[in-house]
């Protein structure tokens, strides 16, 4: 049944949305407009809106100082390799979870869920004198992998969400057509689960790309991230704030323009149970 | 070959036992139907031959072959789902063509034999179709093409019409049992519709509650039930059952008359039953009335068509003698 709803109510809900977005897009848009002033006109004390005097200088004083491709690099590395590491773990874990079940399977899934939960300050310690001694300090395989361990639960939860959408009697048919246990997840498995698959690997490239805490702590120069990046500027010699800004805005871009042409299959995989 | 043999196959989930002891003897290219109420285990029965559900106890062999603990891909038999199964990603053409992938057939052989079973099941047109794309009818015969294209050594089908319409179900029986005819392999065909198990199978396997309550031909069934369960199963309408002392008389703890097997009259006469019409079903063959009869509760009858016959109507009733079954208390044939 359709319900009415008056224009007023309308508009003022409207409106709202369009308040609350605009609080929670203020912060990038200081960035962006920040990045492209001088540091004098980013720290005066009659702030100005736009750029007065519009410059790149900022840009290549950040690339200048600590080399933004380098570390971009090691981003991409990171959150792709981690992430796909993830699913090559993550899908064969999930598979037995939703389709072969034991009557623990429940509780594994809740105690892997619990791990997400505890602080990450929690296991610093063991983590560093685990990678000092491994020598996977300051590597960018270390931190693949640390990531991986980080993001695996959330990876295995979303995927047993999708695949026990997936009617059983389809895999039970390529059981019955000859096909083994591995050509039944690479030839019917994964390619019905083509939409939430994508969403995970989205959804945890996003997470891995934006995570702090490990790559600035396990870092400190060949295998540092986007994050150590900017972290790097909010330094003792003192805090530029239209440089900050160009850093951080380097570093955030990438992923937000890839969440903003995947925005609909992000949408779409994460509201994948709930709408069908 | 396709010979299936069960020996004293047992399944438990948990602790909840489905299948108490079920020994089979399914010979080569036999029509075997396993009919039996909703929940009955036939389902169980069929994935534990598919391998799709592992037994508790007891053997299962395929051509004198121990395959008990084979998983289903090396059984070398084919299925049929009542929800089809089809895949969904697939074309039409690669759905039939994936087990002979999987096979690693070559690529001539593969094109060869799907062309063959597109045509056999007239699907030609819509090979390059996705499943989405069909209806019911033309599903579930994709998924039959599926089936034949391994030449397995049987096929296993659980209710595959089920989800059609009355017209299209009668059809695809046909179908079926005319492929049956022309590949006379070992087919074991799950269903609850007794017309069905009647018009198709060579053997019936009547079971209830998991258990085998009889294995034999369809008129071995008809006429010569094992016990009430069977009796009351197999026939369409139902049999109708009398205890008491109307079946003293008959020197039985209860008798079974088939709808079929009445005189029916107007007028009574020594030793008929009377009853009252309550309602005439008029197919326009036939005819089936359910009478109240005096003292022995609702029985149907089947009389031809071209009688009329309306509510309130007093009628009587003889048992053709030669026809009625008898049972003892623990409800077996007499
Ligand atoms: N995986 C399972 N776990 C627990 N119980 C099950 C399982 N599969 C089936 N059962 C139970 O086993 C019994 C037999 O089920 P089955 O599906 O074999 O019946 P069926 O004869 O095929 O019925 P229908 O005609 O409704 O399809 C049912 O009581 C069902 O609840
Ligand atoms: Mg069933």
């Amino acid at each position: 049944m359709a319900r009415n709803v008056s224009t007023g109510t309308k508009v003022g809900f409207t409106i709202a949305a369009w308040a609350v977005a605009l609080i929670l897009f203020s912060p990038i848009l200081w960035v962006l407009l920040t990045a492209f002033k001088t540091e004098a006109e980013a720290i005066s004390n009659t702030p100005t809106f736009f750029p007065q005097n519009f410059t790149l200088e900022n840009f290549s004083a950040v690339q200048d100082r600590s080399d933004y491709f380098k570390h971009a690099i090691n981003s991409i590395l990171v959150s792709v390799g981690s992430t796909l590491l993830g699913l090559i773990i993550g899908i064969p874990a999930a598979w037995s979870m939703a389709f072969a079940p034991s009557k623990k399977t429940k509780d594994i899934l809740m105690w892997m869920l619990s791990t997400k939960m505890m602080p990450a300050v929690g296991v610093l310690i063991p983590i560093y004198l685990i990678f000092r001694d491994l020598r996977l300090l300051d590597t960018v395989h270390g931190l693949t992998l640390i990531m991986t361990l980080i993001n695996l639960p959330i990876i295995i939860w979303m995927l047993y969400t999708y695949f026990k959408e997936i009617p059983v009697d389809i895999l039970e048919a390529a059981r019955m057509d000859g096909a083994e246990l591995w050509n039944e997840i690479v030839h019917v498995l994964v390619p019905m689960a083509v939409p939430g698959i994508a969403s995970t690997l989205l959804l945890n490239v996003i997470l891995a790309w934006n995570e702090a805490f490990w790559t600035i702590t396990l870092t400190s120069g060949r295998a540092g991230t986007l994050t150590a990046f900017i972290s790097s500027f909010s330094s003792p010699q003192g805090l530029f704030l239209a440089k900050l800004s160009a850093a951080s805005l380097l570093a955030i871009a990438p992923i937000l323009l890839m969440g903003w042409f995947s925005q609909k299959q992000l949408v779409r995989g994460l509201t994948f149970g709930a709408v069908k | 070959m396709g010979s299936i043999t069960l020996s004293h196959v047992k399944k438990s989930f948990g602790e909840v036992q489905i299948i108490p002891d079920i020994s089979l003897d399914i010979k080569d290219g036999e029509f075997v139907v396993f009919v039996g109420p909703s929940g009955c285990g036939k389902s169980t029965l069929l994935r534990l031959i598919a391998g799709l559900e592992d037994t508790t106890s007891g053997q299962i062999l395929l051509d004198g072959e121990d395959m008990t603990k084979a998983p289903p891909a090396r059984r070398g038999l084919a299925m049929v789902f009542q929800s089809y199964a089809l895949y969904p990603h697939m074309t039409v053409r690669d759905n039939i063509a994936f087990p002979l992938k999987m096979a690693k057939a070559p690529k001539e052989v593969i094109d060869q034999k799907v062309e063959y079973a597109a045509r056999t099941l007239n699907l030609s047109s819509y090979l390059d179709r996705r499943p989405r794309a069909l209806s019911g009818g033309q599903r579930q015969r994709v998924a039959i093409g599926r089936a034949i294209v391994r030449e397995p050594k049987a096929f296993l089908f659980d209710e595959p019409l089920s989800n059609l319409d009355a017209a299209l179900r009668v059809n695809m029986r046909l179908e079926i049992t005319e492929l049956h005819q022309q590949l006379k392999t070992t087919m074991i065909y799950v269903t609850h519709d007794q017309v069905e198990a009647m018009t198709m199978a060579d053997r019936i396997v009547v079971l209830n509650a998991g258990n085998v309550e009889q294995f034999g031909s369809p008129l071995d069934l008809y006429k010569k039930p094992a016990n009430r369960f069977v009796a009351g199963f197999i026939g369409s309408p139902r049999m109708n059952f009398v205890d008491g002392p109307e079946a003293a008389k008959y020197d039985a703890h209860a008798i079974g008359v088939r709808p079929e097997h009445f005189k029916l009259a107007t007028a009574p006469t020594p030793g008929t039953w009377k009853g009252k019409v309550g309602v005439a079903e008029q197919l326009g063959s036939d005819t089936f009335l359910h009478v109240h009869v005096d003292g022995l509760g609702l029985m149907t009858i089947r009389t031809d068509g071209d009688q009329t016959f309306s509510h309130g109507d007093d009628v009587y009733l003889t048992p053709d003698p030669t026809r009625i079954y008898r049972f003892d208390a623990a409800g077996k044939a007499l």
